[in-house]
């Protein structure tokens, strides 16, 4: 009887420890779990963010990009999650008849260039509104050439602008390809 | 307090303002759309500034504001801005890429509330809706005078359109009438017993020819509105309005005396070429002058003697022959080839440089194209239609043109051309003969204002001459003020026409070529009636294509006769007239004096 009991007694304890152990393990195989998960997850998405971040930084950095990028950003949210690509996009799409159409004006013998002025005040118009900035100074500078009457100067520029614009649109490209890998990001700091 | 007045927008001022923004730039416009989204505002957006224009007038109770660019393809921005303050009395705001000092200052001057440079922030239209409340401030209580006299012109004049806008332009009398008629333009909003509600009276042809012909038979010097009400016999009309109808009428001769004083010059250089009526003409008082003129092309030396000779001319306010002054320089021309009003634009543009500068120029440029597009009718209105209103007087002189389309114009020729062209319109055109009588009375009325320069000619003979002076019709129309004239000179025009229809065909076409002016020759400026006018020029439709280029001619004058626009918007804001260009019914009173 007392044998009886005894062992039933450390069966018992036995099967408690060892459930204890079971539990343990397991509890502890979950906790390693999540934690690697989150660690891994947390890390790619963070070091992509941070790459995300270094990148737009650069672009402001360089000039390509000027506060009026920041302000479209800010005005994407949840309701407009993409907007800041929809708009950059629109850009690069509707630009393209204003190019041709400076480019057939640059063409012309004698130059117009109240027609030239007036292609790129549009021109620049939609520039400013996606905070272009090189494209927008390429812009202002060619409507001086055409102020003064400077045909070369115009045509100059203007090479210079397509060159920055298309700059610009692949460096733009990359970054949206990036972002959206990232996923929705917390909104962009001010590029100091 | 006038916020709880606002519609719609109660105590939660400024959430759900409602916006229309215009733009043809779609990545400004989608930016734009955006930015007043996140302000909360009610956004609607049209890249097409006709779409817009068209639904604002669809209904005004649509929209609290109006946002536009400056640079659009169809429109002005500065027209379509002329175009809602006149109309619907909305607040507008520009938007340019170009913050130029002087665009800004033409924007104020227009009307605009505000005028803000792209790229937009997002700060700079949270504090849009404060342009909303003054503005509503401003009509409940006096007359309004937001942004300047401009906007509280046009808004007066625009509510008012009828006679009672005249009172803008007398300080004294305008702010005792302002608020009758701001109270009658709030009139739907407006349940203030305390303020009067005039119905608006609406000058319809019918009404302005007969003002017109009331203040040609008691004189215009002795035409006092009590007079001319009683001669008018029209149930409904008050002495306040005919008052200020007549005010406006008044303000709208001296506008066109002005400019035809220029015209004049210009038309007494070209006037006397070629034509067999060179000896009408001499006949005429002063005529003789123009033909030794017409070689010389000299601005001002030529411009006196005729000057003097419209001006004795107009002097005999019933007298046809007054009319058939400035048609007599017309009739002479008539015979013209196509070349020789090549010429002859040639010579006007040359004598509008030298007077003019360059609008005139301009205008002319396109006179010569005009003129080789379509047969002789079409010479004379291209040329009616680029010339500005100096033109007017060259055209006139030029506007021997018009006689060819006619058979009458031969008639005009031979006879004594003057005298006979008034009737030779009669017998050559039997339906002139309505029209006519309006023309007589309307020429005499012109006439006898003081403005001897071509445009009150024209302005009669465009009515006399609806037939075969398309481009009276249309200098008038086109050089005169632009704004007011125009429109006049289109109704008046159209007025005619209706009564005479066959040629209006080739008239409308001069005539809106001409109240175009500006329009035929800045392409892009021309609205919607004057492409209209061209393509059914044909048509009986001419009195509804003559307002609606007066419409359209109205903003386009601005663009192409810069100072004189601008010079005459200020004054048109100040005076009613500019409410008469978009009210034909307004205009017509001028427009037919013409």
């Amino acid at each position: 009887m007392h044998s009886h009991i005894l062992l039933s007694l450390s069966i018992h304890i036995a099967a408690y420890k060892i459930s204890l152990l079971i539990s343990f393990s397991l509890r502890s195989l979950t906790i390693i779990n999540c934690v690697l998960r989150y660690y891994f997850r947390g890390r790619t998405n963070s070091n992509m963010q941070r790459q995300l971040a270094t990148m737009k930084q650069s672009l402001f950095d360089q000039g390509y990009l000027d506060e009026q990028f920041v302000q479209l950003e800010e005005l994407q949210d949840e309701v407009n999650p993409n907007f800041v690509e929809e708009v950059v996009t629109l850009y690069y799409r509707d630009s393209v008849r204003l190019v041709q159409n400076l480019e057939q004006a640059l063409e012309k013998n004698p130059l117009d260039f109240s027609k030239l002025d007036s292609y790129m005040h549009q021109f620049k118009g939609s520039s400013s509104s996606i905070g272009a900035k090189k494209v927008k100074i390429e812009c202002t500078q060619f409507r001086e050439y055409c102020r003064t009457g400077n045909g070369e100067g115009c045509k100059r520029t203007f090479q210079q602008l397509k060159k920055e614009y298309a700059t610009l649109k692949k460096k733009l490209e990359v970054y949206f390809q990036f972002a959206r890998q990232v996923g929705p990001v917390e909104k962009a700091r001010r590029p100091k | 307090m006038t916020v709880e007045e606002i519609r719609g927008d109660g105590d939660n001022f400024p959430v759900g303002l409602r916006v229309l923004a215009v733009d043809d730039d779609p990545i400004c416009l989608k930016l734009l759309e955006t930015l007043l989204r996140k302000c909360q505002y009610h956004v609607t957006t049209t890249s097409q500034a006709r779409m817009a224009l068209k639904m604002l007038r669809e209904n005004k109770d649509r929209f609290d504001l109006v946002i536009s660019d400056v640079h659009m393809p169809d429109m002005d921005g500065f027209k379509l801005l002329e175009y809602v303050g006149l109309e619907m009395d909305l607040p507008v705001i520009m938007l340019s890429a170009n913050g130029d000092p002087k665009l800004v200052m033409k924007g104020v001057t227009h009307g605009a509330c505000d005028y803000l440079v792209k790229p937009v922030r997002i700060e700079e239209l949270r504090n849009i809706w404060q342009h909303v409340l003054r503005r509503k401030k401003c009509d409940n209580k006096n007359p309004k005078k937001s942004s300047g006299q401009v906007k509280s012109h046009q808004a007066n004049g625009e509510g008012l359109g009828s006679p009672t806008g005249n009172a803008d332009q007398n300080g004294k009398f305008n702010r005792k009438r302002k608020e009758d008629e701001d109270e009658s333009e709030d009139n739907e909003n407006d349940e203030d017993p305390s303020t009067q509600k005039k119905p608006r009276v609406v000058w319809s042809i019918e009404l302005h020819r007969k003002f017109v012909g009331a203040v040609n038979q008691l004189g215009i010097e002795k035409a006092v509105p009590k007079r001319i009400l009683d001669l008018m016999n029209v149930d409904g009309l008050t002495r306040e309005n005919v008052a200020s109808h007549l005010q406006k009428y008044r303000l709208y001769l001296k506008r066109i005396s002005s400019a035809a004083s220029q015209q004049a010059h210009m038309a007494a250089a070209f006037g006397v070429k070629d034509s067999p009526f060179m000896h009408h003409m001499g006949s005429l008082d002063g005529l003789g002058d123009f033909r030794t003129l017409s070689s010389a092309r000299l601005p001002n030396v030529v411009l006196s003697p005729y000057t003097t000779t419209t001006n004795a001319m107009l002097g005999r306010l019933n007298s046809p022959s007054a009319n058939v002054s400035l048609r007599n320089l017309s009739p002479s021309v008539g015979p013209l080839q196509p070349s020789q009003a090549q010429n002859l634009s040639s010579s006007i543009a040359s004598l509008n440089k030298m007077n003019f500068g360059t609008q005139n120029t301009s205008l002319f440029q396109g006179i010569p194209s005009h003129l080789e597009q379509n047969a002789t009718n079409n010479n004379s209105k291209g040329i009616l239609g680029t010339s500005n209103f100096n033109a007017i007087d060259e055209l006139l002189n030029g506007a021997s043109f018009n006689p060819e389309p006619f058979d009458a114009s031969g008639a005009f020729g031979s006879s004594n051309p003057l005298l006979s062209s008034t009737e030779s319109f009669h017998s050559q055109l039997p339906l002139v003969n309505g029209s006519r009588r309006n023309d007589a009375s309307l020429n005499g009325a012109y006439l006898n204002t003081d403005f001897s320069s071509g445009v009150g000619l024209v302005g009669g003979e465009v009515h006399n001459m609806n037939y075969g002076n398309n481009i009276f019709g249309s200098l008038n129309s086109s050089n005169i003020s632009g704004n007011g004239i125009v429109s006049r000179l289109g109704r008046s025009l159209g007025q005619n026409n209706a009564i005479s229809n066959q040629r209006m065909d080739g008239f409308v076409n001069g005539r809106s070529s001409v109240s175009g002016g500006s329009n035929l020759l800045q392409q892009n400026e021309i609205e919607k009636p004057v492409n209209e006018l061209r393509q059914r020029s044909n048509e009986d439709s001419f009195l509804l294509e003559e307002t609606r280029l007066n419409a359209g001619f109205v903003p386009q004058s601005y663009d192409s006769l810069d100072e004189l626009v601008n010079a005459m918007i200020k004054r048109e804001q100040d005076e009613t007239v500019s409410n008469c260009e978009f009210q034909f019914d307004d205009d017509y009173a001028f427009g037919n004096g013409i």
